[in-house]
């Protein structure tokens, strides 16, 4: 090809012999290319190491452990700091196993003469609960210059001023570092700090209702911060809340019983952050250099972030004093052959630095996936029919394109729900009368969920039942786990109810083809939603039409998210959707989302539905104090079945994540619970360079072609201009 | 003309004030201190102390403009407004709602803005007047017609499809270069190649229609009958008297833009991942941090006007004939 072009270019005789020897130039410069890969974005050195890439959209907010909440600023954390439990990486349903702690704790439940009181017993009796918490010794800290000392044994970098910190700019810049070992102090520590002025942690509220003393430790330390500029040095405050007992011993005390307070264990809230580090940060000067806890977190994880500039990149790397824990030796049948336990027994972690890039835009990400870029990505919309085809039986499967690339898929329904609710408070919605709930039943039979996840979801999710997603303890499957109210059981599945059923539901409403009996005016319901661009607008046409088959007219009032939450926390709302992530794997954490002590308009809680049921409440509260059982279920069965009565939300439907990786990506597994995931995956470096390589090559022969043209098409012009100067023209 | 420079530095204070109080106003007419406290807060478990002691501890809790609880003075210099704007002509952008220094991360911004808004700049600035007298210099034929078609129809495509089709065709296809990313020093070249190629493939429509245009106003004149008369050749007429006094309009259009080139562009730093400026007032609107909306605001009003003295003293340096007079 390149002998022609230049025959042709010859021809013409307007190239001289230099561009000859660009173009052979070029030529030889194409079969250098199989040793490298002109596109790839990271060093060719670091082809060869064990490297996880990732993308993150946007900067995490928070990296300090009292204040991080989000997802994506856990996929950081998670891997920095270790609090004293954790879910079994393999185990379903989810499990809590220690971490940093040497067992699970068990909950000591004391009577109001503090006389210990058995496992069981009522929650009215309890008045305080102990969690008494043994930490393994031996675990150190990641090297940082907070624990370092001079050889007189003091810290080099405590006692800072802003002169010192005149050629700091980032914290790498100190020289010194050093470590120590954890200690139950700083789990105590850390308690104290949910509370701290200055740090805003969302669960200080929370947990201030539940650790004794804990909400007046934060009015003293407020108190105390409007008088003292300088340090506040927590281990000078007593705190019956957390106390220590020994070195490696500390306890948790509760003003009553909540069981549920152990998976809290498992977040990054509990996490120690030793004295240190704390007094490293509140120098003064460090603040305005960005060198603060929330920016460079310590922690004594498998890793440690070396790099924060979440503006291009995040990296961590693996941890030099890691005590190094084992890769689970058990798991769910399944996972044998699956090859998730092939690493059991082995030292983790398994993989040396993780790389997160920005990528803003999906459609980059996704085109670096399939370049072997990315070790991992999720399917957003518009790739989704690249990568997912539905086979006959309906179930998902991968297209060739991905499966000649041996991309591998995953799926797991996530522990969430997503639900369009009714505000009880509202006349025509609301409440508790029989005309109101078969109007909120009608409603539900006609809303296809079906539809919705067809559609909208790309068919990732199924409809709910209930707030109980799968694998949560009290979800049913099969008949017994259906909502009579709006399915019924046909050939061995679930059946949305025909429209003609919430016709005549509707009806019996009061509502006769969508009028008022009374009035004979048309039911008109209003809808509070976000405004969430153009994409938005399909939804809402199809909410439209959902109501419109009951000839309801339906109303979008659709404002900002400021203006929605405004509306939801007034009860001025009258439907609006929303959705819940579990913060842990128990029915406590959706079934609270209807208890009417948390209504939203009363207490700024999360029943944003403010649905009262006495009878729920009540069973709530029993249901909240029972260990996973027969009696429990029973509970929730009684539960789940008022809820449906009663019809405060149209369940809507349970998200399914669906994942893709590469071939060279180990122990995929995914645990949409933990955080804490890098340490047990696996990256085969050697086939990941290959399949780039191969992926890659880069092709010059367009770009050639291109500029051959450009210079020929130069010809007619300079023709034009030779004759102009000849007086041609 | 020192008078002059001095004279405009004066009037640019009360146009920053304006600017300042309507974006003052603007922002809190959408949020109010209790969104932005929820926003940093979280969806979950957040009780109405704690958005009190988050507004209080960043001095949101105050009136926004008039405190009448305060006597003389503190009516007003109590208030958030007073709070958030004295500092800034200062140029002490304080911290982000989040605890940030302002003034150090555009600082660490700014840079990768311009590492493509320069050589996009000049690179435009080469091609598109190179294209502009070619089309200019075949003028009424059938380079001319098709040139203008060309470039309208260039101009009349989106900037997005540029980005995509770039990305697609030169990253994905031939896989010349990293589809996004950013890097320091010499490693930076390869992230760059793609957005620059862009940028000024992008710009090439409407900078060669411009300049087209201003080329043809030139040649018209007397001068450049003149010349020709004398004998010289078309090229030298074009190159070395066009082109010359072509460049005034031209320098002005580009003196202007310059300061505003710290500001980095939006879309492009967001396709290409590139660690810029042009994303940090959107994120901070989307995160709804008052201190960085005002901040970058003041920012480019501040570059804006500097812009435009600049536009006025290159005036006075491309034609002897302008004088800026007090």
């Amino acid at each position: 090809m390149t002998t022609i072009l230049i025959k042709i270019i010859n021809r013409f005789k307007l190239v001289s012999q230099n561009i000859q020897f660009i173009l052979i130039g070029l030529f030889f410069l194409c079969t250098a290319c199989e040793q490298s890969a002109w596109n790839n974005p990271y060093p060719d050195s670091d082809s060869d190491k064990s490297i996880y890439y990732d993308s993150f959209s946007e900067r995490p907010k928070h990296l300090d452990p009292a204040s991080s909440y989000s997802e994506n600023e856990a996929v950081i954390i998670g891997q920095i700091y270790e609090p004293p439990l954790q879910y079994h990486f393999l185990k379903r349903p989810y499990e809590l196993i220690p971490l940093s702690a040497i067992e699970l704790p068990q909950a000591i439940y004391l009577d109001a003469d503090a006389n210990e009181l058995p496992a069981d017993a009522a929650n009215e009796d309890v008045k305080q609960t102990i969690y008494r918490i043994s930490i393994k010794p031996g675990i150190r800290y990641q090297p940082h210059p907070a624990f370092a000392k001079n050889d007189s044994g003091k810290y080099v970098y405590h006692s800072l001023d802003k002169n010192d910190l005149r050629d700091i700019n980032v914290l790498s810049d100190f020289v010194e570092s050093g470590t120590r070992e954890l200690v139950a102090e700083d789990f105590v520590y850390q308690i104290k700090r949910l509370v701290k002025p200055g740090i805003h942690s969302p669960l200080a509220g929370f947990m201030s209702k539940y650790i004794s003393g804990l909400h007046e430790l934060g009015k003293k330390l407020q108190a105390t911060a409007k008088d003292k500029k300088e340090f506040i040095d927590l281990r000078e405050y007593p705190f019956i809340g957390a106390e220590v007992i020994d070195r490696y011993t500390y306890e948790i005390r509760l003003n009553q019983k909540y069981p549920q307070f152990i998976y809290w264990l498992s977040m990054y809230f509990f996490s120690p952050v030793p004295w240190e580090v704390d007094l490293f940060y509140s120098q003064p000067g460090m603040k305005e250099k960005n060198i603060t806890l929330d920016w460079y977190p310590v922690g004594t994880g498998p890793y440690m972030l070396t790099a924060n500039n979440p503006n291009r990149h995040m990296i961590l790397e693996r941890n030099p004093n890691y005590y190094g824990a084992s890769y689970p030796e058990t798991g769910e049948t399944s996972d044998q052959e699956q090859g998730f336990l092939d690493m059991a027994g082995q030292t983790m972690p398994f993989i040396d630095m993780a790389y997160y890039s920005l990528e803003k835009e999906a459609i980059p990400e996704w085109n670096k996936f399939l370049q072997g870029y990315f070790d991992t990505s999720g399917i957003l919309s518009d790739s989704f029919d690249q990568a997912i085809q539905f086979g006959d039986s309906g179930d998902p499967e991968l297209t060739p394109v991905m499966k000649e690339k041996d991309i591998k898929l995953l799926t797991a329904i996530r522990p969430s729900t997503y639900y369009m609710g009714f505000n009880m408070k509202d006349k025509v919605v609301g409440g508790d009368s029989e005309r109101a709930r078969l109007l909120r039943r009608a409603i539900s039979i006609a809303v296809d969920y079906e539809e919705f996840i067809s559609i909208f979801a790309n068919g990732r999710g199924i409809p709910a039942q209930g707030p109980l997603p799968p694998g949560i303890f009290g979800y049913v499957e099969g008949e017994a786990g259906v909502n009579p109210y709006v399915y019924d059981w046909v050939n061995g599945k679930p059946k949305r109810k025909s429209i003609e059923d919430a016709k005549q539901t509707l009806a019996e409403a009061g509502y006769p083809d969508g009028r008022d009996s009374e009035t004979g005016e048309p039911l008109v319901l209003y809808f509070d939603t976000v405004t969430a661009g153009a994409g938005s607008k399909s939804v809402l046409n199809w909410y439209r039409k959902q109501f419109e088959k009951l000839n309801i007219q339906f109303v979008i009032r659709a404002t900002d998210y400021n203006r929605f939450q405004e509306k939801v926390r007034k009860g001025t709302a009258q439907i609006y959707s929303w959705g819940w992530n579990a913060d842990y794997p128990d029915p406590e954490n959706f079934m609270f989302l209807l208890y009417g002590p948390n209504a939203k308009v009363e207490t700024s809680g999360e029943n944003a539905s403010n649905y009262q049921n006495a009878e729920f409440d009540e069973l709530f509260i029993k249901m909240k104090a029972l260990p996973n059982g027969p009696r429990r279920q029973e509970i929730i069965d009684q539960m789940l079945e008022i809820a449906r009565f009663d019809s405060p939300w149209l369940w809507g439907f349970h998200p399914k994540a669906y994942s893709l990786y590469h071939a060279w990506y180990g122990n995929a597994k995914p645990n949409l619970m933990a955080r804490n995931t890098l340490k047990y995956k696996t990256i085969d470096a050697k086939l990941r360079k290959q399949k780039r390589l191969e992926w890659n090559k880069p092709v010059i022969m367009p770009v050639v072609i291109v500029l051959v043209f450009l210079l020929i098409s130069t010809i007619p012009a300079m023709v034009t201009y030779r004759r102009r100067q000849q007086g041609k023209v | 003309m020192f008078a002059y420079i001095i004279r405009r530095v004066l009037y640019a204070i009360p146009i920053l004030i304006g600017v300042n109080i309507i974006t003052f106003v603007l922002f809190f007419v959408v949020n109010s201190p209790d969104d932005m406290a929820r926003l940093h807060l979280g969806d979950k478990y957040v009780t109405p102390e704690a958005i009190v002691k988050w507004k209080t501890e960043r001095g949101y809790e105050k009136p926004l403009f008039w405190n009448s609880d305060k006597t003389g003075l503190e009516k007003f210099s109590d208030t958030i407004f007073f709070d958030n704007s004295v500092k800034l002509f200062a140029f002490n952008f304080g911290q982000s709602d989040s605890g940030r220094d302002i003034g150090y991360d555009i600082q660490q911004r700014m840079w990768p803005s311009l590492a493509i808004a320069v050589p996009v700049m000049l690179l435009g600035l080469l091609i598109n007047i190179s294209f502009a007298l070619l089309v200019a210099f075949f003028r009424a034929t059938y380079i001319d017609i098709w040139g203008v078609v060309i470039c309208v129809i260039m101009m009349s495509i989106s900037g997005l499809f540029y980005i995509i089709g770039g990305q697609f065709v030169i990253s994905k296809l031939l896989h010349l270069v990293p589809i996004s990313g950013y890097d320091t020093g010499l490693e930076a070249i390869k992230f760059l190649i793609l957005p620059v190629i862009v940028g000024v493939i992008g710009g090439i429509g409407s900078g060669t229609r411009w300049y087209r245009t201003i080329f043809l106003e030139e040649i018209n004149k007397d001068y450049v009958r003149t010349a020709r008369a004398k004998g010289l050749t078309e090229l030298t007429v074009h190159y070395r008297h066009v082109l010359q006094n072509a460049l005034i309009p031209i320098l002005t259009g580009v003196v202007v833009v310059l300061p505003l080139l710290f500001m980095g562009s939006l879309i492009t730093e967001s396709f290409f991942s590139i660690p810029g400026l042009g994303s940090y007032t959107i994120d901070a609107i989307n995160r709804q941090d008052f201190a960085i909306v005002r901040s970058m605001v003041f920012l480019g009003s501040v570059l804006y006007i500097i812009g435009l003295i600049l536009t006025d003293i290159s005036y006075t340096l491309v034609d002897p004939r302008v004088r800026l007079e007090s």
